[in-house]
């Protein structure tokens, strides 16, 4: 039913909102994890797009999720950066081939693309916290959060991009 | 110009992404000055009902235990009611008292991050305006931040921006209650004087300069506490009475003389 990749990118973008601000941001694992899996949208976006379109995407995805979550604007500086660094990991993670026109997902070795996901969801956190708590003297508190939220947020991330696999992509 | 032109569209990626950064910026370095962001909540009607929709579905797995909470204040409540004769002799009338509370349900919570909103169930249409107190059977909560028609945010005492008057029970030293942002059972009392004695286990309240909470209302009890580097006055380490983690039934409370006590206390500076 879903092979429009259109109709897919909206019903990711509304079902990882929802996902986000209702079952992961409510989790506060140990008291303070919330796993930001929405960095998944990032990750499945289709490897060939029109950049500007998906740079405002993003930018709506934070939002929305800032909307639910009362962090004014953090979660959508976050994105953007994301979207705009996506294609200079993409070169550093699957070299420079992945701009042919033959290039997929599926050339890719298991360990490229979590190498892939580690880096998105790192740059998100660092960009995240560091606006988050924005003071120097509390710099340990943010490389705590970077360290453990991270963990947790791509362990859910590698298994729920296991779990929903695609066969195309 | 034609150079102009094909510059900006060459880098035109880049150039989005600095104006998208700078709108969130100045999302974000307005709502810091500015409490929160005004329009941007998670008290607006779209947001306020998604969250309305999840807690009616998950409010139905905590209702055993909410029950005795709410049943534990009634047996608090009625004893206070009896052991109290003149109360019951006196006419209460509710233009004569100072304080109305309404009651409110939270329907999205938060206490992991350095910022902390609560948003419950009842709004503008309900009475709900800025700047009133919210509390639990237990203590208090933190004070209204936001509303929409069905809505509030409620700024937790969780939150760096708080700043709570009060004081040591039974006895008049006031200081501001903050938050380090480090524990979410902990909140810190500063400024009160060094003069004061404290002990471990000492309960701390709200206190009578604030506009905001009726004086008395419990806070928490002294964990431990320091002098300040000065060593003119106490930082104190409070461990809440209420589990923020675990926040259902609240309560607002609304000072008729909030508006009157603020109009004077503006005059007094104003002359000065």
């Amino acid at each position: 039913m879903l092979n429009n990749p259109i109709a897919i990118t909206i019903f990711r973008f509304i079902l990882l909102v929802l996902v986000q601000v209702l079952i992961f941001n409510q989790l506060n694992f140990f008291g303070f994890i919330n796993p930001m899996v929405y960095v998944l949208f990032f990750y499945w976006y289709p490897l060939r797009n029109n950049r500007p379109l998906f740079l405002l995407i993003s930018f709506f995805l934070g939002f929305a999720i800032d909307l639910f979550s009362d962090t004014m604007a953090l979660h959508s500086i976050a994105a953007v950066t994301l979207a705009y660094a996506r294609p200079l990991l993409m070169r550093f993670c699957f070299g420079a081939n992945y701009e042919f026109q033959g290039f997929t997902f599926k050339s890719t070795t298991q360990l490229q693309r979590i190498t892939f996901l580690l880096l998105l969801i790192l740059l998100q956190h660092v960009v995240f916290f560091t606006l988050e708590i924005l003071s120097f003297s509390h710099i340990l508190l943010i490389l705590k959060k970077i360290l453990f939220t991270g963990i947790a947020t791509l362990v859910l991330c590698v298994l729920l991009s296991s779990l929903f696999a695609r066969e195309i992509d | 110009m034609q150079r102009i032109i094909n510059f900006i569209l060459d880098y035109r990626n880049a150039f989005l992404y600095a104006l998208l950064t700078f709108i969130s910026l100045i999302i974000t370095i307005n709502s810091h000055s500015y409490h929160q962001s005004k329009y941007f909540n998670s008290s607006k009607w779209l947001t306020g009902s998604v969250y309305a929709l999840s807690h009616s579905i998950t409010s139905y797995f905590a209702l055993r235990q909410e029950n005795r909470l709410l049943h534990q204040e009634n047996e608090q409540l009625r004893l206070q009611l009896f052991n109290s004769a003149n109360l019951l002799t006196a006419e209460l009338s509710n233009t004569e008292l100072n304080y109305t509370v309404k009651r409110a349900q939270v329907i999205k919570n938060s206490y992991a991050t350095p910022r902390n909103y609560i948003t419950i169930n009842k709004g503008k249409k309900d009475g709900i305006a800025q700047d009133m107190g919210v509390i639990t059977s237990l203590g208090i909560l933190g004070i209204v931040e936001n509303t929409s028609a069905g809505y509030a945010t409620v700024q937790s005492v969780l939150n760096t921006k708080s700043n709570i008057n009060a004081k040591i029970k039974n006895s008049d030293y006031f200081g501001s209650l903050t938050w380090d942002s480090k524990k979410y059972d902990v909140v810190q009392l500063v400024d009160i004087p060094r003069s004061a004695s404290l002990k471990v286990g000492d309960t701390i309240t709200t206190g009578a300069m604030s506009s905001i909470f009726p004086e008395n209302i419990p806070i928490g009890v002294i964990q431990e506490y320091t002098l300040n580097q000065n060593q003119s006055s106490y930082t104190i380490n409070v461990s809440l009475f209420n589990d923020m983690t675990n926040i259902k039934n609240t309560y607002v409370i609304q000072n008729k003389d909030r508006k009157e006590i603020l109009e004077l206390q503006k005059e007094t500076t104003d002359v000065e």
